[in-house]
């Protein structure tokens, strides 16, 4: 399989980080750096994962279960992920949930027809204190009001990227 | 720099650097004492370093709060295998939020924190795993490290004095369960995060069953002002057996919800009046989670008390990850609890059958009864599955799930039996959260 250079220069970093014989250590963070480059995690990528840290495909298949963030079917072009765990909930995460759902017309782990939004509710994202909380793919959002959360669900769907929706700021960094 | 503004109820100690310009670059850190507690440790052997951390009576930030410096103490300094310090940065304990930024706003604090540890024990190799979800986290550290490493305080010689010590970033992949330590370990070796049976714990067999200091971000990134200011000077800011300060995260129904340092035994009413500006629209308090969603909630009356492992404790609850949750008056308690239940039944990793099983059962019921579907005889039997759960797993994320279930269920009985005979819940016709703050917009 081939990559691009900078995920290439990626998992070659990722391979002298741990010690020469614990490679199996790069399965999780090369699957979760790939999926994003490949879409989804596909046989072929597990395959290539397994033979780059030497260890078998069904060793990374394993993995490939457990954790939330890979994903074998592709996502939207943009994962609008909605907090409703305690914090975001007081606050009104779920009701952010419900309005998404209903102006999508998607539901949880759905991908718009276009292949533009996808969404999920999500546990705990570490915003409690900002709530209620949204991360489009790895952008924070804090502090979304239902007015805010229309305009980005509004651009997306219009074929904006996130920063071209002027009204509503990530968190900078 | 921060999300929220400070209080000047704070004790900055940990986050003093959060408001300087480029508090992130290793030029701002080294123009404010940065590296200095480090370069103070290497003149010092590894049992002074142990014990001014003793003697500091920092206690696990992650949530358990044992005493980092006999933690450390724990290591086989004179094992031959190599030691490996590993930082958890898997930050998901619902109501939790200060790792993000102490990483954030300040990373060559924690990178400090970690050398000092290195030197403590003889490691020479370090890894911090990050969430996942924290993408942008772990190119903050990637620079600084970097930076540390230009600068020479990372590497094979560092400063020149000969010591060696190489620290590398590490994605996690989305599953709470791995912020327990020997999950964290299975996930960090590239395996499914199942918890491993303890003893040995990591301190002897941890990362490649090697020797292992495994802390929290903050608990790291108190390090470096203990060895350059003294661990008695760290101890005097807390409580008698609570040294320090604490990053408390306030959330939910505060007019000024936030991170905030305070000192240990901080009491907590005057955190939500004073620091938090009181609860929103005026209303009264029902209930605060103290420290993230698995502690056992404390109602308005159990609330005057200080903030430090041992008060609360007491009140028969935990200081935990430090994540104070706020809860007001139109808050439905049973729909409350069920939505930490179906948290924890999501995060189950399914490898204890108490576990596995009670969540999902625990979820159903509690669903059932949020839909005024319950019996009477489901109150007790909440109660008793939550019960059967406690200390039966090979990890506490089952216990984390039972006790503020077993809590909530004792404390707000007559909330479950008003959900009874097909009545619908009365908090839901309060309107929406959005019409009622003015947020709407």
């Amino acid at each position: 399989m081939t990559f691009s250079p900078e995920l290439e220069a990626r998992f070659e970093k990722f391979l002298t980080k741990y010690p020469a014989d614990r490679k199996r250590s790069a399965v999780i963070p090369m699957l979760v750096y790939a999926q994003d480059e490949t879409e989804a995690i596909t046989q072929e990528l597990i395959e290539e994962v397994a033979k780059r840290c030497g260890v078998t495909p069904l060793q990374v298949e394993e993995v490939v279960g457990f954790y939330s963030m890979l994903h074998k079917k592709p996502q939207g072009k943009y994962h609008v992920q909605i907090c409703t765990n305690i914090s975001c909930l007081l606050v009104g995460g779920a009701e952010l949930w419900e309005q998404a759902t209903k102006k999508t017309g998607i539901g949880h782990k759905q991908n718009s027809a276009d292949g533009r939004i996808s969404l999920e509710e999500v546990e705990c994202i570490g915003a409690c204190s900002w709530a209620p909380a949204v991360q489009i793919n790895y952008d924070f959002y804090h502090f979304v009001t239902p007015g805010q959360l229309d305009k980005l669900l509004d651009g997306l769907a219009a074929g904006k990227k996130p920063e071209e929706i002027t009204e509503v700021q990530k968190v900078s960094c | 720099m921060r999300y929220n503004p400070p209080s000047p109820l704070e004790t900055p100690v940990l986050s003093r650097r959060f408001r300087l310009p480029n508090s992130q670059s290793i030029d701002t850190y080294l123009a404010t004492d940065g590296y200095k507690g480090f370069e103070k440790a290497t003149g010092m052997t590894q049992d002074e370093i142990i014990g001014e951390v003793k003697t500091s009576i920092l206690r696990g930030r992650g949530g358990a709060g044992f005493p980092t410096g006999m933690k450390w103490g724990f290591v086989p300094r004179t094992s031959p295998k190599p030691k490996y310090i590993v930082v958890n940065a898997d930050e998901s304990e619902p109501g939790t939020c200060k790792d993000r930024l102490l990483m954030e706003f300040d990373p060559h604090q924690l990178i400090e924190g970690v050398l000092i540890a290195g030197l403590a024990v003889g490691a020479q190799q370090g890894y911090i795993y990050i969430r996942g979800e924290f993408r942008y986290l772990i190119g903050v550290m990637d620079k600084a490290i970097d930076e540390a490493y230009a600068k020479g305080y990372l590497g094979d010689n560092i400063l020149g004095k000969g010591i060696k010590f190489n620290l590398a970033t590490h994605s996690g992949a989305g599953a709470y369960e791995c912020g327990e330590e020997s999950a964290l370990l299975e996930s960090f070796e590239g395996k499914r995060g199942n918890p491993r049976i303890r003893p040995p714990f990591p301190a002897v067999a941890g990362a490649y069953q090697c020797p292992t200091i495994l802390n929290n971000v903050e608990t790291f990134c108190a390090v470096p002002s203990i060895i350059l200011n003294g661990g008695a000077w760290f101890a005097g800011l807390g409580t008698p057996k609570n040294g320090g300060t604490r990053m408390f995260c306030l959330s939910g129904h505060v007019n000024k919800p936030g991170v905030y340092e305070l000192p240990m035994g901080f009491n907590l009413m005057r955190m939500i009046n004073e620091v938090g500006g009181g609860i929103r629209g005026g209303k009264k308090l029902k209930a605060v989670v103290p420290g993230g969603s698995s502690c056992p909630i404390l109602k308005a009356d159990e609330c005057d008390l200080a903030m430090d492992y041992d008060t609360v404790a007491a009140a028969k609850s935990m200081l935990g990850s430090g994540g104070v949750v706020v809860l007001d008056e139109d808050t439905c308690m049973v729909n409350f609890a069920l939505r930490i239940m179906r948290f924890y039944a999501h995060e189950s990793c399914g490898w204890c059958i108490p576990c596995r099983e009670g969540t999902t059962w625990l979820k159903k019921l509690l669903t059932r009864f949020h839909e005024g579907q319950g019996q009477r005889s489901d109150i007790v039997m909440i109660g008793d599955l939550s019960k059967n759960m406690l200390g039966r797993t090979f990890c506490p994320l089952g216990d984390a799930a039972a006790m503020p279930t077993i809590a909530i269920v004792e404390k707000f009985r007559e909330e479950f039996e008003a959900h009874l005979d097909g009545k619908p819940c009365p908090y839901e016709n309060k309107g929406s959260y959005f019409s009622n703050s003015g947020l709407a917009a």
